[in-house]
């Protein structure tokens, strides 16, 4: 797992990596093979600068900004960091966000595998409907919902809560659909079999099935976690109070209350960005092969 | 007696049929039966709950909410197919689609043309390989508003660095988010930037797809670089660039965090998208019900768009 993420400095052309590359090295000319390498690393440049220009703001006193800041601050300062975290209850929103992504996560493996089980391995009438029915889920897009939700949460008077944050997301429709696939090609004899010896559905479940899907249980993960991690819009509609705030929201209102102070609102995404970096750098695998995964089904 | 008994499916391949359940009596039946409800029930409601309340609902309210003049407040008004009658003659909504369109427009060329270029690199054998993919993909897991304020700072016009480095070639500095005429351009280039990864490795995932023995065969037959590039590559990486354009399309018309945070929508309407203005019309003017006509015409166009592709597809796109 942990690959080559943090250091793989770019050497010499010559120590190529195994792998499924379609094209050896051999018949490219050496001056072509040295301007490829270039475009990478520039491009790869132009991707993580961004990154690090981030940091480097975050740590500039506010009045060096004005001149645009330097690539090695003269006094670097924690400053920017102190007016942030004094501004909003930063660690609050950071346990926020981890709370509800894993919490919402949690309930999409749950529900999800759950229902597939159902869709894959038991028989009853109107179970195509059914299944259709959640599948036209998947085409609405969350816009359409939001009005509406919105109004839904004041009428029970949720809004402004952590269950009104949570709420659309306990069950997915999309993560319904990839599991079910994932355990319509689990071999059905496996379950027959217990069944013979006695199992019931919840045994057979958790005990044969559950563990045969883990890769689509993985990528769901990957998905389930980062959805809600990222998710804007919905916060924004329902909620108020800063200390329910999750990282997008708290800082989308950074912005307003500190229009010219770069310097802390950088702060604020650095605070935003190590969380999910660091998760991504140990999952990273998983992460690209969920994504890769789920993309040619 | 095991729950699963009680199924009658199981008799079809005959050898497995559960002792006991050769001749049921009806008592035992009902009550097994009974039991495989309960199964059943117990798989789907803990999914089948949230999606009713959370989605259908919602779903049913929408369309009810956008047949009414509705401020959130007092009570609905209702005007059939009027909100829909507005915003079809309204030049805001077409606008809003058109500044939508043309963020699609700049954005999926630079996305693909760029992925493509990436992918085809990022498959060869090359060294570090694997920490320029977990690069590249490093801005995909980094939520829209980070990179929406970050790329804000980028593109300050008077002291972000890329009005640095331009200015320090002399160079045309634009206003960026700041000028009507440069925020969508600001904005697509954000997005571009964010998304090259995922766009690369959906391909990469498609090019490890392609068999090495063609390759081989077309070099055989004397094709070679752009050639193979053009009869080889482009037509096995078909059904990927296809899901690639999906996806883009349907993200595309949704698109709004990045807008919202760079530039709110303005200068002046400027880059106002639809989700923006259904954001607005309804926090902001009150106007809950041509919201929803609104959210429910942005539908109708995905979904057309989405079929005349799956339509169309049969054109290009070739499966192995």
């Amino acid at each position: 797992m942990p690959d080559t993420t943090v250091t793989t400095p770019p050497a010499g052309p010559g120590v190529a990596r195994t792998g499924d590359a379609v094209e050896a090295s051999r018949h490219r000319p050496r001056l072509g093979r040295v301007l490829l390498y270039a475009g990478v690393v520039a491009g790869a440049f132009m991707m993580l600068f961004p990154f690090l220009w981030t940091v480097v703001t975050s740590i500039t006193t506010r009045g060096n900004l004005s001149g645009g800041p330097t690539l090695v601050p003269e006094e670097p300062t924690l400053d920017a960091y102190r007016t942030l975290f004094d501004a909003l209850p930063m660690w609050r929103i950071v346990a926020n966000s981890f709370g509800i992504a894993i919490a919402s996560t949690f309930f999409q493996l749950l529900t999800g595998s759950m229902a597939a089980y159902g869709f894959a391995r038991l028989r009853f009438r109107g179970k195509n409907v059914i299944f259709g029915l959640y599948l036209a889920t998947l085409m609405v897009p969350l816009q359409v919902l939001v009005v509406p939700l919105f109004i839904q949460m004041t009428r029970f008077n949720l809004n402004d809560t952590y269950f009104a944050l949570l709420a659309p997301s306990i069950a997915s429709a999309f993560g319904i659909f990839l599991l079910k696939q994932a355990m319509e090609s689990v071999p059905r004899e496996l379950d027959e079999a217990a069944t013979i010896d006695g199992a019931s559905h919840l045994r057979i479940y958790a005990t044969i099935i559950l563990p045969l899907v883990r890769p689509a249980l993985a990528t769901l993960t990957v998905f389930a976690f980062m959805a809600s991690w990222n998710s804007f819009i919905w916060p924004l509609v329902v909620i108020r109070s800063p200390e329910l705030m999750t990282l997008p929201l708290g800082l989308s209102t950074l912005q307003g209350q500190f229009t010219t102070d770069w310097n802390v609102v950088m702060a604020g995404s650095v605070v935003s960005i190590l969380p999910i970096a660091i998760v991504y750098l140990f999952a990273q695998r998983h992460v690209i092969a969920g994504m890769a995964h789920t993309g040619l089904k | 007696m095991t729950p699963r008994a009680g199924e009658p499916q199981l008799a079809p391949s005959g050898t497995i049929r559960p002792e006991g359940k050769g001749r049921p009596g009806w008592h035992r039946r009902a009550s097994s039966r009974s039991r495989h409800v309960g199964w059943i029930l117990f798989f789907l409601l803990p999914s089948g709950i949230p999606l009713l309340l959370f989605t259908f609902l919602p779903m049913v309210s929408s369309a009810w909410v956008s047949l009414h003049e509705w401020n959130l407040i007092s009570p609905m008004k209702w005007v059939g197919l009027d909100n829909y009658a507005h915003l079809l003659t309204d030049p805001g909504t077409r606008r809003v689609f058109a500044n939508t369109i043309f963020y699609i427009v700049g954005y999926f060329p630079l996305v693909y043309i760029g992925g493509l270029g990436l992918a085809i690199v990022l498959n060869r054998k090359l060294a570090g390989r694997s920490f320029f993919r977990a690069a590249y993909f490093l801005p995909v897991v980094t939520s829209w508003v980070v990179v929406a304020l970050v790329w804000q700072w980028l593109l300050n016009p008077s002291n972000g660095l890329i009005n640095q480095i331009l200015g320090f070639f002399n160079l045309y500095e634009p206003g960026w988010w700041t000028d009507p005429a440069w925020a969508m351009p600001s904005v697509i280039l954000a997005s571009a930037w964010k998304d090259l990864g995922f766009v690369m490795v959906i391909l990469l995932a498609g090019l490890q797809t392609i068999p090495h023995e063609l390759y081989e065969a077309a070099r055989i037959d004397g094709a070679s670089g752009w050639k193979v590039f053009r009869h080889v590559t482009l037509p096995l990486l078909s059904p990927a660039t296809f899901f690639v354009v999906v996806i883009s399309l349907i993200n595309g018309f949704q698109v709004f965090d990045q807008v919202y945070v760079m530039t709110g929508g303005g200068p002046a309407g400027a880059s106002q998208v639809v989700v923006g203005e259904i954001y607005e019309l309804t926090f902001r003017y009150g106007r809950a019900g041509e919201a929803s006509a609104l959210s429910w015409l942005l539908f109708l166009v995905i979904l057309a768009v989405t079929v005349i592709q799956i339509r169309g597809q049969r054109r290009w796109v070739h499966y192995a």
